[in-house]
């Protein structure tokens, strides 16, 4: 009944970004890009902390909110598993995303900005909206 | 269940000179707790305090709800390694881990032969001729293996190499995954502190500067930039911490219970480090202020 265990967490500590949230990423990003599948485990706490040497608390609480997002659920004394994938229904909306968002780069480019303005600004209007959709 | 570790108005005097007081703690235990501080701030006199090394001469302290090293079953439940990792130099490897095993009730053998294999020490080794770094890994080995419920670490990985270093916290936190006891360990190296520590405490100039769950502290101080201000203007639910300015700008630390609104200041969040840093500076800085007031009394 174990499913294989695919994933390894690793932390980049200059990202700015929580070791909890980093977690978290990597978990969603393995299941968007298909690498996790359902019935796969995710690392035991132990194993992960070993890895990472960091507090356990940090791998129970990214678990949790990957558990309330309906993503894994946790089997008591074995571990904590896949339970649902990502990939399929977000893939296929992908490719049309992309290409609007080619768009949009391109008209940027021709009203004169350069990379670091397209990132600022993206990074700020994601920021604000994110805000606005929280409020 | 009682805290890992309860102080209350907590002092300890060496002559005229007070190395802690008037300190307060309430850390609950399950937690791993970062004590940080400058060099001479009173963290290892702390430390003392609560294994019993040192006596208060002001306020109290309990650690796992009962005073310090009060009688054996205490200290079964407390494990220490000072910050010279103190090894028997003429004992062997061997010879330490059988004298744990004797003197500890609960002691993991098969957790330190384990931890001795892999940093390949010789079990026939004296304990006197290995590195520096090789004597504080037994010590913190002998530690750990100790299985207790407060493990109390000063300066823990400070002898050690960057390698040795992510390995022995590897083993800790692994242990803590495993058996669910509460650390304070004392560190300089903040990196280190923020991927373990659950709980920060800085003390500076002798007292506590802050202290609590990292989570809830990083929550409750931003960095705010902005057009210059007088620190003083601000909404009064702003507590300033750290502030610098220029002719134009004002850049401040500050701690706040809920969102900044106003619009003037961009608001960034804090790393750790600063967050340490913050408070510690602004403990020189009341410390040199009371200085100049001490002179003009002069």
């Amino acid at each position: 009944m174990n499913g294989r265990t695919v994933i390894e967490f690793h932390l980049d500590a200059r990202s700015g970004v929580s070791p909890y949230q980093q977690i978290v990423q990597q978990v969603r990003q393995a299941l968007r890009l298909g690498l996790l599948r359902e019935g796969d485990q995710l690392p035991t706490v132990k194993d992960a902390v070993e890895r990472l040497a960091i507090n356990p608390n940090t791998v129970l609480k990214a678990y949790k909110e990957l558990e309330h997002a309906g993503l894994v659920a946790a089997r008591p004394g074995v571990g904590t598993f896949v339970t649902k994938s990502l990939g399929d229904v977000s893939l296929a909306a992908h490719g049309p995303l992309r290409q609007d968002l080619r768009r949009w780069l391109a008209k940027a480019r021709r009203a004169g900005l350069d990379d670091e303005s397209i990132e600022a600004l993206f990074r700020d209007t994601f920021r604000s909206s994110a805000a606005e959709g929280v409020a | 269940m009682s805290a890992a570790l309860a102080a209350r108005g907590l002092g300890k005097q060496y002559g005229r000179r007070w190395a802690l007081s008037d300190c307060t703690l309430d850390i609950p235990q399950g937690r791993v707790v970062g004590l940080v501080g400058p060099n001479g701030a009173g963290k290892t006199t702390l430390l003392q305090l609560a294994v019993g090394l040192l006596r208060p001469t002001a306020g109290t302290i309990e650690v796992l709800g009962r005073p310090p090293s009060d009688d054996a079953r205490q200290l079964g439940q407390v494990g220490f390694v000072a910050q010279d990792t103190p090894v028997y130099s003429a004992l062997s490897v061997a010879d330490h881990l059988r004298l744990g095993g004797w003197l500890n009730p609960r002691w993991d053998d098969e957790v330190a032969r384990r931890r001795i294999g892999q940093l390949g020490l010789d079990p026939k080794q004296r304990a006197g001729k290995l590195s520096g770094g090789q004597q504080a890994q037994l010590a913190l080995t002998l530690a750990v293996a100790k299985r207790p419920e407060l493990l109390i670490l000063d300066e823990p990985v400070a002898s050690l190499d960057p390698l040795a270093r992510r390995e022995f916290l590897q083993l800790l936190m692994a242990a803590v995954a495993e058996h669910e006891f509460s650390i304070v360990l004392s560190s300089h190296l903040v990196a280190d502190l923020e991927r373990i520590c659950d709980y920060l405490v800085v003390l500076a100039s002798s007292r506590v500067q802050v202290a609590g769950e990292v989570e809830g502290l990083l929550a409750a101080h931003r960095r705010l930039i902005g057009p210059r201000r007088d620190p003083k203007a601000l909404a009064p639910d702003l507590q300033v911490i750290d502030e610098s300015h220029t002719d134009v700008q004002s850049t401040l630390v500050v701690r706040c219970d809920g969102p900044v609104h106003d619009p003037a200041w961009t608001v960034e969040e804090l790393s750790l480090e600063d967050l340490v840093l913050a408070y510690m500076g602004r403990a020189r800085q009341q410390g040199s202020a009371s200085d100049r007031r001490l002179g003009v009394l002069r």
